[in-house]
């Protein structure tokens, strides 16, 4: 089993003859997830690599390819317009991997993407891979191993790292999510834990975080609150300096000033396992599966 | 992006809301001129991208034309947590019966753009949140309307009992509101909103945070970026797309992606040595972004050893060990380099660095170990 995407999802790429979208389809078709169509407004009727098929827009590409999941690598721009014509065109999951999206064209898009029932994951994010069954994004294929072990990131590049340190330990893994690290995002560290709780081949979860915000404690809260399953994690940003802050709001919101050690310390009185290095994810797992 | 407080007065004018008179002056003498005109007690306020600036002596009142040259003197002199004053701010001293807090911010809890009052504001308005929060309202905005009358008339009877008041500082929320949405802020905030001895209610003070990733579509926002105040490396850092801070070790990292930057510099940390910068070269990192990274940080004369660490996903590591060549063509280094690369394209990438005389290591903790043992002269267990 894995979480949010398998074997069965049905993926269309918008931005699929861009640069970045181009390569990474090509990566996602080789690692079996199956491409069944892409949208590039102009160049409806032709063909990707010569087979798959692309639309002028997602509602042509839902109604011709059933797709049920999208990967977006369109400009920032462009985004929020790409993602809510996911959601209005019916698709249940979908994936922005773009980064630089206006903060404000996101506080529009998350409310039109929810009351379409769709989830979205990110923007500016790696998306997501069920080893061995799909990939949705751009996470490395050859880095992850299944296995009985679900991550979930607010990073893209330390998520790689933590999954490789894993697969080299041969500790593979359900799925690795990652959920962006932009201020408003489509899913959350809370979304991930209580899918990897309610999924019956996760036996633990890693939870990686970062400086900022207050997702982490809220999300170590849940844990210990609603979650049996063993959960370790990271952060990172110790050594970050404390900057030269504007404004007194972003302090006022949280009542928090977002630190590292606040974060460990709200793993560690919540029951998580806190890593000093991403290598020592590895340890902390192996203790906590014992 | 930061502005300056006067270019946040400018904008909230704009929107209607009421300021004081105010000019911007580079020289003491222009200040003194400032003060002529205005022919009244001044205050002199250091313009700088930094949190802090009363504490740290760069707002001051003035009582003539000649103290405000002498005290604008001094602002100009400052620097304030790293950043030299290069503008101060003239502006006639107001008369205080009491100070408010206004403010707004994209809140990641509700997803949404939050307006906070507080009829406690000032400087302490921080201690004010943590200490008594029930003095301050915070009230979530649903962007696809704005802010309607009747939400910003509860919120200004927080603040307010006189209804002329009441009324004036809920058109303000207004106008603040519309100014921050409209220009694409991150943050606007008023602190302190006053009421004069008159009943009158004016912004004393104005900042505003615009979101980066609004600049491209926003050429006059853009246009507010004022180079001399920021530091020149970070400068020359945002124009190859970089982002760049400097700190004060010796271990210079270019990593792609913040949170393994950030991891890169704790594990640097965690083996003994000190990171000199944060810098990430972001996805779909081109050649050039790398040579601009190796100019950035060996311009720094106390990097003793530089360390990349590269996870390929959306960044190419053919494209970074193409990077790291040119760069070293065109200006050898000479400190040590430590590469540590994996991931997209890896074996391309190894190969153009063996076939320059270059080579990578794949571990993460033993590049982070050597590159501390070359920088510190110790052994790094």
């Amino acid at each position: 089993m894995s979480v949010f995407i398998d074997k069965s999802t049905r993926l269309i790429v918008q931005g699929i003859t861009g640069r970045d979208g181009s390569f990474h389809t090509k990566q996602m078709i080789e690692y079996g997830t199956q491409v069944v169509g892409g949208v590039t407004p102009g160049k409806g009727g032709q063909k990707f690599e010569d087979k798959v098929p692309i639309f002028n827009t997602v509602a042509e590409a839902v109604k011709s390819t059933r797709a049920n999941a999208t990967v977006i690598y369109v400009p920032p721009m462009f985004a929020a317009d790409a993602m809510m014509e996911a959601a209005d065109a019916g698709v249940r999951f979908i994936v922005c991997i773009t980064e630089g999206v206006p903060v404000l064209d996101m506080t529009r898009v998350y409310p039109f993407v929810r009351e379409r029932g769709a989830r979205l994951l990110g923007p500016n994010c790696p998306g997501l891979i069920s080893p061995g069954q799909s990939k949705v994004g751009i996470i490395p294929g050859r880095i992850c191993t299944p296995g009985p072990v679900g991550l979930v990131s607010r990073s893209g590049t330390l998520t790689y790292e933590v999954v490789y340190q894993m697969t080299r330990a041969k500790i593979g893994q359900t799925t690795c999510v990652g959920i962006g690290g932009d201020p408003i995002n489509g899913t959350n560290f809370i979304d991930c834990l209580d899918v990897f709780e309610k999924d019956s081949a996760t036996e633990a979860v890693v939870m990686i975080g970062e400086i900022g915000g207050t997702d982490e404690q809220e999300a170590a809260r849940f844990v210990r609150e609603k979650m049996k399953k063993p959960v370790v994690g990271f952060i990172a940003g110790q050594t970050a300096p404390p900057g030269r802050r504007m404004g007194h709001a972003g302090a006022i919101i949280s009542g928090s000033a977002g630190t590292a050690a606040e974060k460990m310390q709200a793993f560690e009185e919540n029951g998580i396992g806190v890593a000093k290095r991403p290598i020592d994810v590895v340890d902390l797992l192996k203790r906590a599966m014992r | 992006m930061n502005i300056h407080e006067y270019q946040a007065k400018e904008i909230f004018r704009k929107y209607g809301i009421p300021i004081p008179p105010g000019e911007v002056a580079t020289t003491p003498e222009e200040a003194e001129a400032i003060a002529r005109k205005f022919a009244t007690t001044v205050v002199v306020k250091a313009q700088v991208h930094a949190g802090g600036r009363g504490k740290a002596g760069g707002v001051k009142l003035a009582r003539t034309p000649e103290d405000a040259k002498i005290i604008a003197a001094q602002i100009l002199k400052l620097t304030i947590k790293g950043l030299p004053v290069k503008r101060v701010l003239v502006t006639p001293a107001a008369e205080i019966a009491s100070e408010a807090y206004v403010g707004i911010i994209v809140d990641r809890a509700s997803k949404r753009p939050v307006l906070m009052a507080s009829p406690a504001g000032g400087i302490d308005i921080e201690e004010v949140a943590a200490k008594t929060p029930d003095k301050i309202l915070r009230h979530p905005v649903d962007p696809r309307y704005g802010l309607q009358a009747y939400e910003a008339m509860q919120l200004a009877f927080f603040l307010y009992s006189d209804m002329k008041q009441v009324r004036a500082a809920a058109k303000i929320l207004q106008q603040l509101y519309k100014a921050f949405f409209e220009n694409g802020g991150s943050l606007a905030e008023i602190n302190p909103l006053v009421t004069t001895p008159t009943g009158e209610i004016v912004a004393l003070d104005a900042k505003m945070v615009i979101d980066d990733n609004e600049l491209d579509r926003r050429p006059d926002i853009a246009a507010l970026r004022d180079e001399s105040s920021e530091d020149p490396s970070e400068v020359e850092a945002r124009k190859a797309s970089l982002t760049f801070i400097k700190l004060d070790g010796n271990v210079g990292c270019v990593v792609n992606g913040a949170g393994l930057a950030m991891a890169t510099m704790d594990l640097v940390k965690y083996y003994g040595g000190e990171p000199a910068n944060f810098l990430d070269i972001g996805g779909s990192s081109n050649p050039e972004k790398v040579v601009a990274a190796l100019r950035i940080i060996t311009s720094d004369p106390s990097v003793k050893a530089i360390l990349f660490n590269i996870f390929g996903g959306i960044t190419r590591t053919d494209d970074v060990a193409n990077g790291i060549v040119t760069a070293i063509k065109q200006n050898p280094l000479k400190v040590p380099l430590v590469i540590r690369l994996t991931g997209t394209n890896e074996e391309i990438a190894l190969k153009i660095l063996k076939d320059n005389g270059l080579s990578a290591m794949t571990d993460m903790d033993e590049a982070v170990k050597k590159a501390v043992a070359l920088a510190t002269g110790r052994k790094v267990a």
